[in-house]
C-alpha cells in the first residue's frame, strides 16, 4: 500500500449532545484524488474542516503525511482549503490574495511574486492579478480560490463543495479543469460532494458518508457495482431494493424466485438490483411482469413493472430509432443476470 | 500552553479548554467586566442600595413609603407618565402618515421626507428648547402674530405643554425609522395577496399593512416613551420641575447626595423605563413578520391620486416648518442683539460667536477632547465584545454583552447620581474628588454611548464571514494577523461609524453631565449651554454655542451615514460575483 496522505483515525465530534461523526475511520493515499460523498448532515463538510484544523476531534486521531497533526492549529498545518463560498478578502486584489500565504511563510519579495504568478498562471487569470474579488465572475474567482490555496504549494488540498456556487453549464467543464491540474501536480486531494455525478467523475477513490460514519470506501464502479448496503446501493444511481428470503432455490420475494449467484447463506435479506440488469424480453422470459408507467427518457426507456404479488420494479431498456415504448397494462417477460445483483444482508 | 503532539489521557479536555478560553479571551473579558462594573453595575447597584437603606444600613421601605405621601412626588410622578404617554401620541401622529407614504407611496417629496427625519436627531432637545420659547412661546413669533391678526393666542410652550411639544419634535424620527424599515422589510406579496382577496386603500393598510408593520411602531414608540420619561434637561430649561428627573436632579444638588429621595426617584426612574422596555418586547414577541424580498423590484410604490397628493403636501409641509423652527430659531437668537417681544430679532450681530470663542473656548475643546476620548473607549470595548460573543465560546460572553447593553435602560441622571454617590470620596493627586473630574466624564460619557458602538461593532463583526478568517488561518496567519490584515480592515468603515455615532451623541449628552460637571474649566459644550441659557444675556452666547454643536452633530451623523453607506455598496458589489 501506498504513503498515507491523510490517516483518519477513529474520529468522533459533535456539537453539544448532537453528534457530527462517529468513529470515522479512512486513509487517503499519497497523491490520489478522493471525494467525501454524502446527503447534507452527513457530516462530510465537518471531516474536511477537522483536516483542516477548524474544531478538534473529541477522540480518534488525524494524520497528515504521517504526522500527528491532530493538535496542530489551522495555520501550523500546511493544508489548502478551498471554501464553498470561496472567502476571497474583498479589500485585497487577487493578486495580494494570492501572496497571504506567501507573506506568513516569509517568503522573499522576489519569491513571491514569481509564486503568485505561477500560481496565477496555472489557473489561467494571470491578467487578472490587479483587480478586487468582486469585479470578477463566479468561475474566476474559484479559479482565484484555488490558486490562492495552490501558491503555499500544500500538503494536501481540501475542495469544499467547489462546483455548487458555479451555474450548471460550466460546472463539467470547471470539473474537468480540476482534475486535470490535480493529475498534472499529483497533490493529494479531498473533494468534498454531495451530487454522486461529480464524484464519480473526478474521484480515484471515495467514501460514502451518511449519519456521520463512513459506509463505504472504493473506487466509483467498485461501489456502484458492489454496494455494501441499501444506503450506498440507493445513494449511487437507482436500484430495486427487494426484501426477501434466500433460500437454496433462490431469492424469495413477492411470490417470485430470483435467481442468485451460488454460495450465499439463506436467511432474510435485501436483494439489490440496478434498472438495467433487468432484461426485458418482448416476448418468452422466466418472470412475466406487467408495465405500469413508461417514461421516454432519451437514450432509454424507463419502465416500472409490476411481478408477482404485487412486486414492483424499475426497469430500463435502451431506445433504438423505431422501437415503440411499451404501453401502459402490456405484458413481458424479464431475465434477470444473477451477477448483476448484489446481496444485501442488513 | 504548548499544544505538541502526544496522547496523554488529559490531552482532550485540555485541549478543549484551550480552544474555548485562550489567556487572551480570558484577559480581554475581565478587562471588560472590570470597566463595567466599575462605572455602571456597582454606581447603579449603588444607588439602588441607598433608596432601600436605612439609617442604620438595614433595609427599609420608609424611603418609598416618603415618596407616595408626597403631593409634589405624586404629581410630578404622573406628570412625567403623562408627558412621555402624550409625547408617544403626537410623535406618532406626526411619524405614522410620514412613514407610510415613505414606505408604501410614489411621492416626489421622498428627500425631503428623509431629510425631515434627520432633522430634529442634530439638535439636542434642550437647544432646541430655547428656541422653541422664542417661536412658539407666549411673548414668541407665532403667537405675537396670532394676537396682532386674530386676537388669540396659542398655549404651546406652557408647562407640560411645552415640554410634550418639544420631545415630540424631537423624538418622532425614532418612531419614523423604526415603521419605515418595518414596512419596508414587509414583503410586497402580502399586500398583493390582500389586494388580490379584494381588499384596497384604507381597508388594506388597516388590515394588512399596519398590523405588519406594528414590531416597527412598538419598538420606535417604546423607545420614546423612555427617553422622554428619563429626560432631565428639557424639562429643567423649560423651567419645568414639576417632573421626576428634576425632582430627582434638584434633591440632590440642593438638599445633598446624602437625601435618599434622589436615589427613591432614580429607582423608579429605572424600573418604568425597564417595564416599559419589557412590554414592548413582550407585544413584540413571536411577531417578526419580516420577510425575505422575493424577486419584484424591491418596495411596491403605489401612484398617489391628485387629491392623496395634496394631502400628502398639506401634511408634510407643515411638519416641514415645525421641524424647522427651533433651528431657524437657534440660529437667529445667536445672530440678534436683542429679542424679546418681536416676532423677529430687532438687529443682528455676530458678538456671540466672538463671545463664545474667545472668553469659553474650552467648552469646545473640552468637548473635542472628552467625546474623542469616549467614542474610542466605545469602539475598543465594542469590538471586543463583539468578538467575544461572535468569535469565542469564552463562558458568560452573552452575560458581558448584556451589560454594555443595560446601560440603554440607565437613565443618564441615575448614573451620574450613582457615579457621584460611589466616588465623590474617591481623591485625584490634587485633592479634586474622582467623580466630577474630566476623567470621569469622560468615562460616564463612553458607558452611556457604549450600546450604539456595541451593536455596530456587532453588525460589522457580522458582515465579516467567519470563512473569510478561516481562510487565512488556513494560508498560515495566527490569530492576531488574521485580526489585523483581515477582520479590521473589513470592518473599519463599520467602526468608523460606530465611533463618529458615539462622539456625535456624547457631544450633546446633557443629563449625566449636570450632575457630574463642576467647574466651567472641565466642562463640555452641553453644560456651557445650559449655564450660558440660565440668563437673558447669556441667551445669545448659548444659542451661538448651540448652533456649534448642531453643526458638529450634523457633520458628524452625515460622515457617519456616509461610511455606512460606502460599507452597504461595497458589501452589494462583492455579494454578487457577476458584477462588471
Amino acid at each position: 500500500m501506498s504513503e498515507a496522505g491523510v490517516d483518519v483515525q477513529s474520529v468522533s465530534f459533535g456539537y453539544g449532545a448532537t453528534r457530527v461523526l462517529e468513529d470515522v475511520s479512512l486513509t487517503v493515499r499519497k497523491g490520489e484524488f478522493f471525494a467525501f460523498l454524502g446527503p447534507s448532515g452527513s457530516g462530510k463538510t465537518t471531516l474536511l474542516r477537522l483536516i483542516a484544523g477548524f474544531g478538534q476531534p473529541e477522540r480518534g486521531r488525524i494524520m497528515i503525511g504521517g504526522r500527528d497533526a491532530t493538535r496542530l492549529a489551522p495555520w501550523d498545518r500546511n493544508v489548502g482549503l478551498v471554501f464553498q463560498s470561496y472567502a476571497l478578502w474583498p479589500h485585497m486584489t487577487v493578486g495580494e490574495n494570492v501572496a497571504f500565504g506567501l507573506e506568513q511563510r516569509r517568503v522573499g519579495r522576489a519569491e513571491r511574486d514569481r509564486r503568485v504568478r505561477a500560481a496565477l498562471d496555472l489557473v489561467g487569470l494571470a491578467h487578472l492579478i490587479d483587480r478586487r474579488p468582486a469585479q470578477l465572475s463566479g468561475g474566476q474567482q474559484q479559479r482565484v480560490a484555488i490558486a490562492r490555496t495552490l501558491a503555499i504549494e500544500p500538503e494536501v488540498l481540501l475542495l469544499d463543495e467547489p462546483l455548487s456556487n458555479l451555474d450548471a453549464g460550466l460546472r463539467a467543464g470547471v470539473r474537468a479543469e480540476l482534475v486535470e491540474l490535480q493529475r498534472r501536480l499529483g497533490l493529494t486531494t479531498i473533494l468534498v460532494t454531495h451530487d454522486q455525478e461529480e464524484a464519480n467523475a473526478a474521484a480515484d477513490r471515495m467514501a460514502v458518508l451518511n449519519e456521520g460514519r463512513v459506509l463505504q470506501v472504493g473506487a466509483p464502479t467498485e461501489l456502484y457495482d458492489h454496494p455494501a448496503n441499501r444506503f450506498v446501493a440507493g445513494f449511487l444511481g437507482t436500484a430495486n431494493m427487494l426484501e426477501g428470503e434466500l433460500a437454496a432455490d433462490g431469492f424469495h420475494a413477492g411470490g417470485l424466485v430470483l435467481p442468485v449467484a451460488e454460495g450465499a447463506a439463506p436467511g432474510r435479506a435485501t436483494l439489490a438490483l440496478r434498472p438495467q440488469a433487468i432484461t426485458l424480453l418482448r416476448e418468452g422470459g422466466a418472470i412475466q411482469a406487467r408495465v405500469l408507467r413508461a417514461e421516454f427518457l432519451g437514450g432509454h426507456v424507463r419502465y416500472t413493472l409490476e411481478a408477482g404479488e404485487g412486486l414492483r420494479l424499475v426497469a430500463e431498456e435502451p431506445h433504438l430509432r423505431g422501437l415503440a415504448p411499451l404501453a401502459a397494462g402490456a405484458a413481458i417477460g424479464m431475465a434477470l443476470d444473477p451477477a448483476q445483483a448484489t446481496l444485501l444482508r442488513q | 500552553m504548548s499544544a505538541t503532539t502526544g496522547a496523554a489521557p488529559a490531552r482532550p479536555f485540555l485541549a478543549r479548554f484551550r480552544t474555548e478560553a485562550s489567556p487572551i479571551q480570558v484577559v480581554a473579558a475581565l478587562l471588560v467586566a472590570a470597566f463595567l462594573l466599575a462605572f455602571l453595575i456597582i454606581p447603579v447597584g449603588r444607588v439602588f442600595v441607598v433608596a432601600f437603606q436605612a439609617g442604620d444600613g438595614g433595609f427599609t421601605l420608609v424611603h418609598f413609603a416618603d415618596f407616595f405621601r408626597t403631593s409634589l412626588f405624586i404629581e410630578s410622578f404622573w406628570n412625567s407618565l403623562y408627558v412621555a404617554s402624550m409625547s408617544v401620541v403626537f410623535a406618532s401622529l406626526i411619524a405614522v402618515p410620514l412613514a407610510v407614504i415613505l414606505a408604501r407611496y410614489r411621492f416626489p417629496g421622498t428627500a425631503l421626507i428623509t431629510t425631515l427625519g434627520v432633522l430634529p436627531l442634530v439638535m439636542p432637545p434642550f437647544v432646541g428648547a430655547v428656541a422653541m420659547q422664542l417661536v412658539f412661546g407666549r411673548n414668541g413669533t407665532v403667537n405675537l402674530l396670532l394676537m396682532d391678526w386674530f386676537g388669540f393666542r396659542l398655549d404651546l410652550m406652557e408647562g407640560l405643554n411645552g415640554v410634550i411639544f418639544v420631545q415630540s419634535l424631537h423624538y418622532f424620527p425614532f418612531i419614523l425609522m423604526n415603521l419605515t424599515a418595518s414596512l419596508s422589510n414587509v414583503d410586497i406579496s402580502m399586500e398583493e395577496a390582500g389586494q388580490n382577496l379584494g381588499a384596497k386603500n384604507f381597508t388594506l393598510l388597516r388590515r394588512i399593512v399596519l398590523p405588519l408593520a406594528l414590531p416597527g411602531y412598538l419598538a420606535g414608540a417604546s423607545l420614546v416613551f423612555v427617553k422622554v420619561f428619563d429626560d432631565l434637561a428639557t424639562p429643567l430649561l423649560l423651567n419645568v420641575t414639576n417632573m421626576l428627573a428634576p425632582q430627582a436632579y434638584l434633591r440632590v444638588t440642593s438638599v445633598g447626595l446624602g437625601d435618599p429621595m434622589g436615589y427613591v426617584i432614580s429607582v423608579i426612574l429605572v424600573v418604568v423605563s425597564v417595564a416599559a422596555m419589557g412590554l414592548a418586547a413582550l407585544l413584540l414577541r413571536g411577531r417578526d413578520y419580516a420577510t425575505q424580498q422575493r424577486g419584484g423590484g424591491g418596495l411596491g410604490r403605489r401612484e398617489l391620486t391628485r387629491r392623496g397628493l395634496i394631502l400628502c403636501w398639506c401634511f408634510v409641509v407643515p411638519v416641514l416648518f415645525l421641524v424647522l423652527a427651533p433651528h431657524f430659531g437657534i440660529l437667529l437668537l445667536s445672530l440678534a442683539t436683542i429679542w424679546s417681544f418681536s416676532p423677529l430679532p430687532d438687529a443682528f450681530t455676530l458678538q456671540h460667536y466672538g463671545t463664545v470663542l474667545q472668553e469659553t473656548p474650552q467648552f469646545i475643546t473640552n468637548t473635542l477632547l472628552y467625546c474623542g476620548l469616549a467614542g474610542l473607549i466605545d469602539v475598543v470595548i465594542g469590538v471586543t465584545i463583539a468578538w467575544l460573543v461572535l468569535r469565542t465560546k469564552l463562558p458568560g460572553r452573552k452575560l458581558l454583552d448584556m451589560a454594555a447593553m443595560s446601560a440603554l435602560a440607565v437613565p443618564g441622571l441615575v448614573l451620574g447620581i450613582g457615579i457621584l454617590r460611589t466616588y465623590f470620596d474617591v481623591k485625584l493627586w490634587d485633592g479634586a474628588s474622582l467623580a466630577t473630574s474630566w476623567i470621569m466624564l469622560t468615562i460616564v460619557l463612553a458607558v452611556r454611548r457604549l450600546p450604539y458602538a456595541l451593536r455596530a461593532s456587532t453588525a460589522a463583526l457580522q458582515q465579516v464571514h467567519r470563512s473569510l478568517e478561516e481562510a487565512a488561518e488556513n494560508m498560515g496567519a495566527g490569530k492576531v494577523t488574521t485580526l489585523r490584515r483581515i477582520v479590521v480592515p473589513l470592518m473599519a468603515g463599520g467602526l468608523a461609524a460606530a465611533f463618529v455615532t458615539s462622539f456625535a451623541t456624547a457631544a450633546v449628552e446633557l443629563s449625566a453631565t449636570l450632575v457630574l460637571a463642576t467647574r466651567d474649566v472641565d466642562a463640555p459644550l452641553s453644560y456651557g449651554i445650559y449655564i450660558y441659557m440660565q440668563s437673558a444675556a447669556g441667551r445669545g452666547p448659548g444659542a451661538a454655542l448651540g448652533v456649534i454643536a448642531v453643526l458638529v452633530v450634523a457633520i458628524c451623523t452625515f460622515a457617519a451615514h456616509r461610511f455606512a453607506e460606502r460599507e452597504r455598496s461595497r458589501r452589494t458589489r462583492s455579494s454578487d460575483p457577476r458584477a462588471e
